[in-house]
């Protein structure tokens, strides 16, 4: 299974302008937040970048890409439907091939040499069938993420075979439904907001969309689990470590990130000494 | 087995615990130890023993112990008494310290300790009994807890400590106001259950996780009205919940009365300070307030702006329509599903806001019940939330699997399963003619069914023989009930629960039933003879809820006939009887949608119409200005709809009534009070004498005490005599039955007292209790007595005079029983000596609350029981501070605020009311009276020991047993060298009495002439009747001695069959104490426990049936 094609979205209501903002990547140079994402993507070895945006917000985004504007294709969410139905409109972009799927306002740091979407393509490519990347999340964050259950895959870590996907679970429905042998107590596996699905997920969203009639509420989450009805389908635990730029301080706490597992790493720590030193003074 | 050669086959025993094969593991103890020596006990007591320390499973151990404890209990002691075994037994009090603190390894270690040293006793034995029985529930109630917090769904609510980690979001649809500005309302409105079949209590969760094939019910939701009453039955309870624009979390129970803004966390976990437990014990369990963060010191508004935005909290109301406690249908548990319903959809834990819950959601609804009851210090059976689920349903216990949290621990789930019928299998005609045929009842009777729940449990876990048959039976009685029900036959229906009433049920608990229901149950067979279909038993016992089936075409009519036949019933019983309330017949629908939501929007959104009641009052009399903008709102809108709703109507006259004050029905109740004083002799200057006394602190609880250096000693060989001697002396017993022959002696039964053990303080006559069948039917203590004297009659021939003390609460009710029953056709004379003083109550000073509360050795409770008690003792010494400490108790009815001034006035008494002077005009022969307790019930004229006490010269005889563990409160010692009986509250310290071998029977054999004597009196001056006289006489025998203030609990009866309980003081003169008195000369003689055992508390009397103390009674009178 060849993954050449990665979608984002960023047509969200809230998200629209996330990946517009600019951080200083682990190499210490300025970019924006869409621009690491691309890295991320072409580092795993896609060559094709499809983009779902608000219509009017592709001359933005083209600016934003720098040196990969001339490589973006843009497809445009209408309505705002769900999420469900951003990634559904990407059909025509990915056709029937397996593709990566990202979100345009988080930020990842690897704990490998390797990228966090390379680790999952990788995955991805090995068991032939789709793949989400997750990470064991309190159970406090919840209203905030999709999550799955499932079982171990025998034999190797970090790798579950998705048998339930919630979407923003509640702590009571998490505790029945998304049990998952081995994890901690009061954490479950988490979206990490980058998978790689097949066509069936088209398939099924498709389904899903013509049955909301045109009114909102078409989740991503809900159209995965028909998927792990039907066909393998898996979740990957990533190395690393995701930043979602749009929660309070997020933004700060991903350039953090980045600069603390970067070149500029002492200067930052000192900085951060320091202002913590004056403080307690 | 069973010979005297044969030892005890003990491996055997240990099988009957272990094996998986139903033939061994459902024998009988009883079977097992069978013709056993009591060397054979032993060594299977050591078995037992040794077995449950080194059992990893959770059912053995607790059925070891339960063997243990029936071993001790009746195995043990009656064979020690056969074989005239058994040394004097003291009950160490270092183990019972630690049974009260609830340390119950180290109590059975101390007390077998002691059993290996001084040998095996009746009293060790009673010690090893109770720690044995509370060990084994101990641990079936924390597997219970265990499992219920390991519910899936409940776990995460432990774990949360942090508002921050609050994962719960209130749901959008409740946060966005209405355009009047005031926030919608969820209201949940749920159904309460009956239970058709009433399988042996399999719905207990103990029996349902040990034997879950077993454990099965019909249960049915039903809606409810009360007849004549309500136009139509609908949802008994419902729950309502609304954001509010302040950060509190208000708490209303509209049922109760009772509302609070709660500000803190530590207020959310306080259960018993007002009536809101209920209310708390939802918001815990429905992840709200969880309990994990429960001491975490962070702030309920910041967890409320988590959950529901900065600023706002949230509030939630409980309603009940007005349904009477007790009911048995399972109304607080069914309440508390619904408040926890509304609560879970509230937060998106329930996939729809409004209409019906699926079937997960309805389980979980049901585990956190379980834990809402658990935190509540309050426990249900696993079908209690019933009415959570639509309609029809069996419910039955699921065996244990791979996976689950009971998995290698019990044989069966915590939870149970449930199966709806639908009109396929029971049709709508079914349902039709059940509801046309069944009438529904609540007889008024409010008891409590824990001892019941306990007995049950222990039975069954012991397999006693019959007992275990009744369990097959009313299983096999399920089937038929269901089969009836599916083919609409409710005949046959009624004929099964019937069968099963009379059958498996009082197998297996005789005390199910009372003369209350049987009377009933004759006059409806009397009344409808054919077309009485048949009687059906709701819940854990009789005389509260409870169904009769009749004919259709007569069900209205029987409606009528019943409610007067109950009423007129409870009336001629309430005396001897606990009644909560007037009986009340339902009317009522089976409900098809179980549990149900909607969302009540705008003009809609109001609170039940009581919620106003209790509320607008203090809002009015509130600057409008100071009020939130939203409460001001809403006060607008109800204003427009008290005006033009319906069911408003005469909201304005109530709450006209609320807003005023009520002093002249006040002024009424104090006069009724006033007038009973003066009846009955109350001195009033005495009684301010002893108020000053309190206050000042001269006396009180500490001051009871002797003094510390007193030293409380043994009684030695020589200062008692034993029974068996006497019994075997013919000439005594000749010279005793010529005296009996002759009518040289009375009876004298302590009748005046309310028992207030015997129905925790409800304020009836223990002396008028039909406390158990004998010989064919329900006797009352009354009858018990005058059976036993009729004995004597029909041996000697001469019927004893047989007097009965009463008291102001007990003469009236007395005179009229007796009269009504005919003295129980009794041959000789029947006298009431009518008590002639009585005190008036005092609020209790909190020194002395503390000093019961916190200086006195006393039981602690389970953790989560203890918390409550604790919260509850701390709102009552807050009650005796905010009412004033030592002022009069007179917010009660008037019986409940008076008092008895303790049994020794109640001989003097036969002295001032002529009812001695009447005897010896009578028999001008008689030398001696035998006086009792009521509750002394194997007391009787024994010949050899009358002709002993005769012989003796003693002006008294007091009859003494040997101590068991329960025997608390004083017994026989030598008191820095005399020999005199000691009350328990004047003992120097707690652990004298455990070194004392004798507890006081109160039997005791009074000599008239020397007794008159004490008193300066003789037969002359009695019969003269000098009033001036005998009073002063009385007056100075009772100066000298000592007055004792103690604390009693009284019930306060409010609202639809609902009861407080407080603590009053009171002031008592003991009988006891005259052995104290220098001059009179006493004697002590043991006799056997049959015969001076007293019966104190009912839980007793299953175990008072078991261990041959029913069948020794019933021996020795003439039924």
């Amino acid at each position: 299974m060849k993954i050449s094609k990665v979608l984002i979205t960023a047509a969200g209501r809230n998200q629209r302008t996330l990946p517009l903002q600019t951080l200083v990547d682990r190499d210490g140079v300025s970019r924006t937040a869409l621009a690491i994402v691309l890295e991320e993507a072409l580092a795993a070895g896609v060559e094709k970048i499809g983009v779902v945006v608000h219509p009017g917000d592709q001359a933005a985004y083209a600016a934003a890409a720098g040196g990969h504007a001339g490589r973006l294709e843009f497809v445009e969410q209408r309505e705002p439907l769900g999420y469900g139905h951003a990634v559904w409109c990407g059909r025509e972009f990915v056709g029937d091939s397996p593709f990566l799927l990202m979100v345009g306002d988080h930020v990842y740091v690897s704990a490998l040499e390797s990228g966090c979407a390379r680790q999952l393509v990788e995955v991805a490519q090995r068991e032939a069938c789709s793949v989400s990347a997750v990470q064991a999340t309190h159970e406090s964050q919840l209203p905030f993420y999709g999550a799955i259950g499932g079982r171990r895959v025998p034999g190797q870590t970090g790798l579950y075979e998705v048998t339930e996907v919630l979407e923003k679970p509640t702590p009571t429905e998490a505790e029945q439904r998304l049990i998952v042998p081995g994890q901690r107590a009061g954490r479950y596996l988490c979206f990490f907001g980058m998978h790689v699905l097949t066509g069936t997920v088209m398939e099924v969203l498709g389904r899903n969309v013509a049955l909301a009639k045109g009114g909102g509420g078409v989740h991503l989450s809900s159209s995965l689990r028909e998927v792990a009805s039907r066909e393998r389908y898996l979740a990957f635990e990533t190395a690393g470590r995701r930043y979602d730029i749009g929660a309070k301080y997020g933004l700060l706490t991903a350039q953090l990130a980045l600069a603390l597992a970067g070149r500029d790493r002492e200067e930052v720590l000192s900085g951060l000494v320091e202002m913590l030193a004056q403080r307690s003074r | 087995m069973g010979n005297q050669e044969q030892t005890m086959n003990i491996p055997a025993l240990l099988e009957q615990i272990t094996s998986d094969q139903p033939e061994v593991r459902n024998r009988s103890l009883d079977e097992a130890l069978e013709g056993a020596t009591s060397a054979d006990l032993l060594e299977a007591a050591d078995a037992l023993e040794g077995f449950r320390r080194q059992s990893d499973n959770l059912y053995e151990r607790v059925r070891a112990l339960f063997y243990l404890q029936a071993l001790h209990r009746y195995h043990l002691p009656r064979q020690l008494a056969e074989e005239g075994g058994g040394g004097a037994g003291l009950v160490p009090f270092e183990g019972f310290a630690q049974l009260l603190r609830r340390r119950f390894e180290e109590a059975v270690e101390a007390f077998l300790e002691q059993q290996r040293r001084e040998g095996p006793s009746d009293g060790i034995s009673s010690a090893l009994t109770s720690a044995y029985q509370r060990l084994a529930f101990q641990t079936l109630a924390d597997q219970v807890r265990r499992s219920v917090r390991m519910v899936r769904g409940n776990q995460w609510m432990f774990r949360m400590g942090h508002p921050e980690d609050q994962p719960l979001r209130i749901r959008g649809e409740l946060l966005k106001p209405c355009e009047d500005g005031t926030y919608p309302i969820l209201r949940e409105q749920t159904p309460v259950r009956m239970d058709l079949t009433h399988s042996a209590w399999s719905d207990i969760f103990f029996l349902g996780m040990d034997y879950p094939e077993g454990a099965r019910v019909l249960n049915i939701s039903v809606d409810l009205g009360v007849h004549g009453r309500d136009a139509a039955p609908r949802p008994p309870v419902s729950a309502w919940l609304r954001v509010l624009d302040e950060p509190v979390l208000r708490l209303t129970s509209v049922d109760l009365g009772a509302t609070a803004d709660l500000e803190s966390l530590a207020d959310v976990f306080d259960f018993a300070k007002d009536h809101l437990g209920l209310l708390k014990a939802a918001v815990i369990a429905s992840g709200l307030v969880p309990p994990g963060i429960e001491g975490s010191g962070h702030s309920l508004a910041h967890l409320l702006e988590r959950m529901a935005g900065p600023g706002r909290g949230l509030e939630v109301v409980s309603c009940v329509n007005d349904i009477p406690k007790g009911s048995r249908l399972a109304v607080s548990t069914n309440l508390l599903g619904s408040l926890i319903s509304v609560c879970m959809r509230a937060t998106g834990q329930a996939s729809s806001l409004t209409g019906g819950l699926g079937e997960s959601e309805r389980r979980l609804v049901l585990a956190r019940a379980l834990l809402g009851e658990w935190l509540g210090g309050s426990g249900g059976g696993w079908q209690d939330s019933g009415g959570v689920w639509p309609g029809i349903k069996l419910i039955q216990g699921e065996p244990v699997s791979e996976g689950d949290p009971e998995w290698g621990v019990s044989r069966g789930r915590l939870m149970p399963s449930h199966h709806v019928f639908g009109r396929d299998e029971i049709p709508e005609s079914a349902r039709r003619a059940l509801q046309d045929s069944l009438v529904v009842v609540h007889g008024g009777m409010a008891q409590n069914v824990g001892p019941i729940l306990e007995m049950v449990t222990e039975k069954y876990l012991l397999r006693s023989k019959a007992e275990w048959q009744g369990r097959a039976d009313a299983l096999g009685l399920l089937g038929e009930v269901i089969d009836a029900l599916r083919r609409g036959d409710i005949r046959a229906l009624g004929a099964a629960t019937t069968r099963n009433f009379r059958g498996p049920i009082q197998a297996i608990i005789p005390w199910a039933t009372n003369a209350f229901t049987e009377r009933l149950i004759a006059q409806a067979e009397a009344a409808f003879g054919s077309d009485f279909w048949g009687f059906w038993m709701l819940g854990g016992m009789s005389g509260g809820g409870m169904g009769f089936i009749f004919a259709p075409g007569r069900k209205a009519e029987a409606q009528e006939r019943l409610k007067e036949i109950m009423v007129r019933t409870k009336r001629e019983m309430e005396q001897a009887l606990p009644f909560a309330m007037d009986p009340v017949v339902f009317d009522y629908a089976i409900n098809e949608n179980g549990t149900w939501a909607d969302l009540l929007t705008g003009a809609d959104a109001l609170m039940p119409a009581h919620y106003y009641a209790l509320t607008v009052p203090g809002l009015l009399r509130r600057d409008r200005h100071a009020l939130a903008a939203t409460r001001r709102a809403e006060l607008d809108k109800f204003g427009t709809a008290a005006r033009s709703r319906p069911e408003l109507r005469g909201m304005v006259q109530t709450l006209f009534d609320v807003m005023l004050p009520r002093g002249r029905t006040e002024q009424l109740v104090g006069a009724s009070l006033v007038e009973l004083l003066e009846r009955n002799g109350f001195d009033r200057a005495q009684h301010e004498q002893v108020r000053a006394d309190l206050r000042e602190g001269r006396i009180g609880l500490a001051q009871n005490r002797l003094r510390a250096d007193t030293r409380i000693e043994d009684v030695r060989e020589g200062d008692v005599t034993t029974w068996g001697r006497l019994a075997c002396d013919v000439g005594l017993r000749d010279e005793g039955a010529a005296a009996l022959a002759r009518g040289e002696v009375a009876v004298v039964t302590l009748a005046a007292g309310a028992g207030s053990r015997w129905t925790q303080g409800a304020g009836v006559c223990k002396a008028l209790h039909p406390f158990s069948q004998i010989a064919g039917r329900h006797r009352t203590f009354l009858e018990a007595h005058l059976a036993k004297s009729r004995r004597v009659a029909d041996a000697y021939g001469a019927a004893p005079q047989h007097v009965f003390t009463t008291s102001y609460l007990t003469h009236g009710p007395t005179a009229e029983h007796l009269k009504r029953v005919g003295f129980y056709g009794y041959p000789g004379t029947v006298l009431l000596s009518e008590g002639r003083s009585v005190g008036l109550r005092l609020v209790p000073t909190v020194r002395d609350l503390r000093f019961q509360w916190e200086e006195m050795p006393q039981q602690v409770l389970d953790v989560q029981q203890q918390k409550v008690r604790e919260s509850l003792r701390a709102a009552l010494m807050g009650w005796a501070e905010s009412v004033g400490e030592g002022r009069d108790y007179t917010d009660n009815v008037p019986l409940q605020c008076m008092h008895p001034v303790g049994h020794f006035f109640e001989v003097p008494n036969l002295l001032r009311n002529g009812a001695l002077a009447r005897l010896l005009t009578e028999r001008p022969g008689l030398t001696t009276l035998m006086l009792h307790n009521i509750d002394t019930l194997g007391a009787d004229i024994d010949p050899s020991l009358l002709a002993w006490h005769r012989r003796s010269g003693a002006t008294l005889t007091f009859e003494v047993v040997t101590r068991r563990l329960e025997d608390r409160g004083g017994g026989l010692a030598r008191v820095n060298g005399a020999v005199r009986l000691v009350e328990g509250l004047a003992m120097p310290r707690e652990e004298d009495e455990f070194r004392l071998t004798h507890y006081n029977s109160m039997t005791t054999w009074i000599d008239i002439d020397r007794f008159l004597a004490i008193f300066g009196l003789d037969r002359a001056a009695v019969l003269e009747g000098d009033e001036e006289r005998i009073t002063g006489a009385i007056r100075d025998v009772a100066s000298r001695l000592p007055t004792y203030v103690t604390l009693k609990e009284v019930k306060k009866r409010w609202g639809h069959g609902q009861e407080d309980v407080f603590p009053v003081a009171q002031f008592e003169k003991l009988w006891s104490d005259l052995t104290a008195v220098p001059g009179i000369d006493s004697r002590f003689v043991v006799v056997p426990r049959m015969r001076g055992q007293q019966l104190k508390d009912q839980a007793q009397l299953d175990g008072w049936l078991r261990d041959g103390s029913a069948a020794y009674l019933e021996s020795i009178g003439v039924w």
